[in-house]
This record gives C-alpha cells, sequence and structure tokens, in this order.
C-alpha cells in the first residue's frame, strides 16, 4: 500500500490544480447556476476532456491514459476544491469503470474511445426511491426491453449514454433511445439530474451479472469520496483563513480557544479521511480484496467530514456565511448531495458492520 | 539495495529462529507481561530476561540508534525488516522504556559526548530504568510554570521541589527531570537535568487511580545534590529539549494501560448476540461500527505519516494530532467495550468475575487518563490550532 503519487498523477493533479483554479473557480459555478444552466456547461466540459481527464482510468487502447484510479481521484479531489460542475465522476469515473468491468469487448470498443474524448457522457443509474438501495432494483428486462424508473441521475439529464443498474445485470441504454422519458431535475447544488422513466426501451445486456454492480458502485464511491475530500479542504482553508482575518472584540477571532479547538479537530477529521480516501483509490489499483471496506470506510468518512466542514464553513463565517453572496452556501448544498449519493454514512457503516461480519 | 535487504532479512530471520525463546512468541496476556528492565528489575520469565540480552547485546531494541552508542546501526529499511520479520514471529517487544521512547532521542539530539556514552548503552540494554520529572502541582498543562529549584553550588547542583505524575517513579533508577534554574524569566529559566534516584533526598510516594492501579508517583527533592556535568544542553536552554522530548512522548503514548487483547466486535457477538448475522442492538451496532472506522482511519493515517516522514516531510509537529486521535479512540473503545459487556463489566475483583471482565472494567477506568497524561486533549488542540493551523491571538 503507499499514499504518495508516482509522478504521472503528480503531474496530472498540479495541472488539475492550475486548470480549475484559473479556468473553473467558484465563480464559474456561481455564473452557470445564476444563467439556469443547471449543470451544462459543454465549453468547460470540452476543456476539460481536451487535457484528457476524462481517458485517466480508460486504457491506452481505448484511447485513454490508462492511469489507474489514484490519478483520477487526484484529479477529482481538485475539481472538488472548487466546485467544477461537470460529468468528470459520472462519466470519466463511474460510467468509465462500468463499461471497464462489465462491458463486452464490443461495448468496450464502441464507447470507452468516445468516453475517453469526452464526445460521449455516459451516467450509471442506480437508485429507484428516495434512497440509496441498490439491491431493491425493480427494473424489468424481457425480450431485449428494459421498464421502470430510476431516481436522481446523477448528470442524468447531460448524458448521452445510460448505464441502468437492475437486481441481476447492467444495460446498457441510448439516451435518445424510444421509450426512455427524461424529466430534468433542478438540484440544491445547481449541477442538475434526471428522474428517467423505461417503458419497453431498446437496452444491451452487459456482460456480467449482479455481483459486478458493487464493484462499479465502490469505484463510484470511492472516487466521489476523493471529490469530497477535496470539497471539504477547501471549505477548511477558506474557514481557517478567515479565522485569521476577521476581526472582534479588538481580536483575530482565530485568537479565541473555542474557535481553535474546533479547528484543530475538524482539521484532524479531514486527515484521518484523506488517509482512508488515498488508501481506497490505492486499492483499486492493487486490486485488493478488500475494495468493498475501503469504499465504505472512504464513503461513510468522506460523507461525515465533508458535512462537518461546511457547516462549520457556514457557522464559523457567521453572517456573511450564511449570505448566497458568500461560497459557504454552494460548499454546502454540494456538500449534502455527495453525501446521499451512492450511498450516505449511515448507509456505509450498515454495510462495514456487515462486511467485518456483525 | 534490495538485495543486500533481502540478505537482512535472510540473516535477521534465521538470529530471530534461533534466539528469540519459544514463550516470547505468544502474546503478552496483560501489562504484567511488560519488561522495564532497570537494576532491581525482578524477571517473572527467565526467558524474557535471556530475550532482552539477546536483544540488548545486538542493539536492536533500539534499531535505529548509533552502534558507537549501543543501538542497532540499522538504516529506516532494515528496521522496517527487522521489525516485520519480528511481527511475523509474533515476537514481544523485549523491553519497555521511557529511556527508548523519550530520553534516548533527545539525548542523541542534545547531549554531549559522554553523556550519550554513559546513558544510551545502559537504556539499549535495559539496565537503567528511567521515569520521567515533568509535572509539578502547581504546573499541569502550563508546563513551563514549573518551580522545582537548582540552584548552582560551585562544583554540584542543588535541587529542591516536587514532581507530579512521574510514572513508575518508585522502580525508576534515574529521573530525566525539568527543573528551574532562573526565576526572573518562564521558558528560557528552565534546564534539563539527570538525577540518580538513589541521590540522598530523593523520596517517591505511589498515587493510586480510579482504576486502582498506580503507575504514578509523587516525587520529592529535598537538598538532592547533582554533579554539574548531569545537565544535559545548556543552562537555562531546557525548555527546547523538554518540547521534543514531548513530542516522542505523544507519539508513544495514547492508549496506556487498556485491555487490547479483546476486541470490541467479538465482546458484543458474545454479550449481545446475532440475529441473521446482525448485532441485535442495532443502535450499539451503528456505533461501534463508526468507531471501527475511526480506527481504521488513524492507523492508515499513521502509516500514512510513517511513509511521509520517509519521503522527507516534516510530521513531528503532528504529534499533538496523533496525540488527540489516538486518546480519544481509545476511550471511545473503552466506553464500548463497557457497554457491549453489560453487567460483566461491572465487577471490581473476585470469582464473579473473569480476568477479561475486569481488565475490561479497570481498562475503562484506566483510559480516563489517556487524554490527561502527556498533554491534556485542550493542550494538544491548542498545539495544533497554533503551530500546525497558524491560529494565534494575533495577526
Amino acid at each position: 500500500m503507499t499514499f504518495t503519487l508516482n509522478d504521472d498523477a503528480r503531474m496530472l493533479k498540479e495541472s488539475a490544480r492550475d486548470f480549475f483554479r484559473e479556468q473553473a473557480p467558484v465563480t464559474r459555478l456561481r455564473k452557470q447556476r445564476d444563467a439556469k444552466q443547471n449543470g451544462r456547461d459543454p465549453d468547460l466540459w470540452a476543456e476539460i476532456s481536451a487535457l484528457g481527464f476524462a481517458g485517466v482510468i480508460i486504457p491506452e487502447e481505448y484511447g485513454g491514459a490508462g492511469l489507474g484510479y489514484v490519478a483520477l481521484g487526484a484529479v477529482l479531489e481538485e475539481a472538488g476544491r472548487t466546485l467544477v460542475a461537470s460529468p468528470l465522476h459520472s462519466s470519466a469515473l463511474a460510467g468509465a469503470s462500468a463499461l471497464l468491468l462489465a462491458g463486452t469487448d464490443a461495448q468496450k470498443a464502441e464507447w470507452l474511445p468516445k468516453i475517453a474524448s469526452g464526445e460521449v457522457i455516459a451516467s450509471i443509474a442506480i437508485d429507484e426511491g428516495a434512497h440509496h438501495a441498490p439491491a431493491k432494483s425493480k427494473i424489468k428486462f424481457e425480450g431485449g426491453k428494459l421498464s421502470g424508473e430510476k431516481h436522481y441521475v446523477a448528470d442524468g439529464h447531460i448524458a448521452d449514454l445510460i448505464i441502468v443498474a437492475a437486481a441481476d445485470a447492467l444495460y446498457l441504454v441510448k439516451a435518445d433511445a424510444a421509450g426512455l422519458t427524461r424529466r430534468e431535475l433542478v438540484t440544491a447544488d445547481s449541477r442538475g439530474a434526471a428522474d428517467i422513466s423505461f417503458a419497453g426501451v431498446a437496452a444491451e445486456k452487459m456482460n456480467l451479472g449482479a455481483e459486478i454492480i458493487d464493484a462499479i458502485l465502490d469505484r463510484a464511491r470511492i472516487g466521489l469520496a476523493a471529490e469530497m475530500v477535496g470539497a471539504a479542504s477547501e471549505a477548511f482553508e477558506i474557514t481557517s483563513e478567515y479565522l485569521k482575518t476577521r476581526k472582534q472584540f479588538g481580536q483575530v477571532i482565530g485568537g479565541f480557544q473555542a474557535l481553535q479547538h474546533r479547528a484543530a479537530k475538524l482539521f484532524t477529521d479531514l486527515e484521518l479521511t484523506r488517509s482512508c480516501v488515498l488508501a481506497a483509490l490505492d486499492a483499486l489499483d492493487r486490486n485488493a480484496n478488500n475494495v468493498a471496506e475501503y469504499a465504505s470506510l472512504a464513503k461513510a468518512r468522506a460523507s461525515e467530514t465533508v458535512h462537518l466542514a461546511t457547516n462549520e464553513m457556514v457557522q464559523l463565517h457567521g453572517g456573511i456565511g450564511m449570505t448566497d453572496v458568500h461560497d459557504a452556501g454552494l460548499y454546502l448544498k454540494r456538500a449534502r448531495v455527495t453525501e446521499a449519493l451512492y450511498g450516505g454514512a449511515s448507509f456505509h457503516r450498515d454495510r462495514y458492520a456487515s462486511l467485518l461480519g456483525f | 539495495m534490495t538485495q543486500d535487504l533481502e540478505a537482512f532479512r535472510a540473516e535477521t530471520r534465521a538470529w530471530l529462529e534461533a534466539n528469540c525463546p519459544p514463550s516470547m512468541r505468544t502474546p503478552m496476556t496483560g501489562e504484567d507481561d511488560a519488561v522495564w528492565g532497570g537494576r532491581n528489575y525482578e524477571f517473572k520469565n527467565p526467558e524474557a530476561k535471556l530475550w532482552l540480552e539477546r536483544m540488548g547485546a545486538k542493539g536492536w531494541t533500539a534499531p535505529t540508534w548509533p552502534a558507537e552508542y549501543g543501538g542497532g546501526g540499522l538504516s529506516a529499511d532494515e528496521n522496517r525488516v527487522l521489525q516485520s520479520e519480528l511481527k511475523k514471529i509474533g515476537a514481544r517487544p523485549p523491553l519497555f522504556s521511557f529511556g527508548l521512547w523519550m530520553l534516548g532521542p533527545v539525548l542523541l539530539e542534545y547531549a554531549n559526548e559522554e553523556q550519550k556514552k554513559e546513558h544510551l548503552p545502559k537504556i539499549v540494554r535495559g539496565e537503567i530504568r528511567w521515569c520521567q520529572g515533568y509535572s509539578e502541582p502547581g504546573a499541569g498543562s502550563d508546563l513551563a510554570g514549573l518551580q522545582t529549584k537548582c540552584e548552582d553550588k560551585g562544583d554540584h547542583w542543588l535541587i529542591n521541589g516536587q514532581k507530579v505524575w512521574t510514572s513508575y517513579a518508585n522502580y525508576a533508577d534515574w529521573c530525566f527531570c525539568l527543573v528551574r534554574t532562573d526565576t526572573s524569566v518562564k521558558h528560557e529559566g528552565i534546564s534539563f537535568v539527570l538525577i540518580d534516584m538513589t541521590t540522598p533526598g530523593v523520596e517517591t510516594r505511589p498515587i493510586k487511580l480510579i482504576s486502582g492501579s498506580s503507575p504514578f508517583c509523587e516525587t520529592f527533592f529535598t537538598d538532592v545534590k547533582v554533579p554539574k556535568h548531569q545537565m544535559v544542553g545548556r543552562l537555562n536552554g531546557g525548555w527546547e529539549i523538554a518540547k521534543r522530548l514531548l513530542q516522542y512522548e505523544r507519539t508513544n503514548i495514547s492508549g496506556f494501560g487498556s485491555n487490547t487483547r479483546v476486541d470490541v466486535v467479538d465482546l458484543a457477538k458474545k454479550h449481545i448476540g446475532l440475529e441473521d448475522g446482525v448485532l441485535e442492538d442495532r443502535d450499539l451496532r451503528a456505533r461501534i461500527a463508526a468507531h471501527k472506522m475511526t480506527e481504521r482511519a488513524y492507523a492508515l493515517s499513521v502509516q500514512r505519516a510513517q511513509e511521509e516522514a520517509k519521503a522527507g516531510g516534516n510530521v513531528s509537529h503532528m504529534a499533538s494530532m496523533f496525540k488527540v486521535a489516538g486518546a480519544t479512540l481509545n476511550i471511545d473503545r473503552c466506553e464500548l467495550m463497557v457497554e457491549a459487556a453489560g453487567n460483566r463489566a461491572l465487577g471490581w475483583s473476585g470469582e464473579g468475575f473473569s480476568a477479561d471482565d475486569l481488565a475490561t472494567t479497570r481498562g475503562w477506568l484506566r483510559s480516563k487518563g489517556n487524554s490527561i497524561e502527556g498533554g491534556t486533549t485542550e493542550i494538544n488542540l491548542n498545539v495544533v490550532a497554533k503551530r500546525v493551523l497558524g491560529l494565534r491571538d494575533t495577526q
């Protein structure tokens, strides 16, 4: 196991950091929101794709860079820092993982190069109710046709290719297929999503059955946890800077012990969670046999940490923190969405306990 | 390099195979199995004595200390090999020692040549047991407020005062001690001296804790004469050494005295039971799961810090963070153990309770000290806020 980035991953992280800071700072999300784009920013996605970020885990034979999950996690962490609205997680990580793990040779050859180039946006459709419950899918597949409903599909409103999880297998569906209806959701994080209904939609069954769904979800969970650690880190750093500059009672508020201790505890929590996420990404690249444990560990802890970091961000900023003009609210809203996606802390604590045999 | 390491691994394995006695390859059954060494130490197990002598002679109780001071002279990589081979055979630590964990590292950094040659080899071989004279009745969290007086009497120092929380002072041969050598200033008036506990005027008295055990003592110094050459570093330069030593201390303690032999999950399964593979008390199950995650996160973070230290990163400032996290973790663990064991963990003594049950109770009470000893959680959070995060009173 290692926590250290190799040269490729480190360079990728640095270029991602520079690019997102310059081209996609939080002000870009704010503009998208104010223009009611609901997460649509094709120009930004084109630029992100041109930098190769959409093909990080896709092997070279399919037009990607074949650098693995640690490298993509590093990019996602940087994207999380500035709340970049793009289908990087949905398509380049979750969608690509589904095809890599469960795609037939023909499906891989058809879709992976297009995902790597950013030309096609893929998305995984998992949940059917208000909560993450992949084992309870009611999706039906009969005579080559898919029926049922999926809710809150991340980037489902902009996806070209939907990978649908049923209880027994995964299915590939083109977003423009007959019988597929999307209801675009305007979401609290300004990223958008979709409820999708399938009324006898032509679908291709993927290579492997139910057992692979969790493996794909674990990749999605770990990748999202990387984005969440990025968001939590940035929320913490912005807050810490504020404590050093905001003055009340004739002194900087960071001099008050009550606030110092909250900051120190949050920092500790963040560092512990960072270790879990780095270890989980590394476990994917090592093909470790306990990826499921790492995934629940990383996703549960990242959920708790980003929740705490963004709530503290609002509170420690005081009045300005609850105004729309400040970024704290944007971090808080995105945090809540990422907490819920692919299972929140309580889902993953329950799963972790089961994995540990109690 | 890798070839050399593999050769070292083979040699090490062969040596351990030949030299680690069979009973030293079994898990420790409790705190009583810890070997602390010292002039008057009584070994309960002759194989423990043999194991310490053999490891001490090789310097492998302090694997990375220079060989000229009795250490193993191993590189960090070689030490990792040694540790992994020790772990493989389940070898017990040959020696528990404040000399190894705290004093030795600062002597290597701050002591003069004679002091190193005098004290380090005896620490390595477990011949001298050390205690720590830091806290005083009036100087706990505000350690630099210490008042134990050390006067220059020409050919010796004269020491008067009282220390408290001196762990195992009643068993110790020597004490590394913070003393006041200038009363007109605070931090800059502290010096670091080494005191032989058999010197006339030194007295110790054990302190009984809520757990019933007495790891700590009060130590009294009344007109204690200390030879001049037993001051480490310069006169009034002790605070820097004191702080450095605390970093080593905080890295090493955070979960002392708890019953670590029993896993909380096993305890919960035994006393509460599973229903369809799920612990029947769902609320406790969720809290144990969260705790097991924190435990894992902590272990991974320690591993990460070691890796970053190896890569040349400065992680010494993280000691306070780990002290807080480790202490909190152990306290939570002990609370969950007591909760999981129900009334089995509410005994105090006698045959109505098993040894493990009693250890759970005593460990729970002992753990309450984890967030106090070695710097309270509050003081360590101050350190993280100020030194790591740069939060200060004025900017």
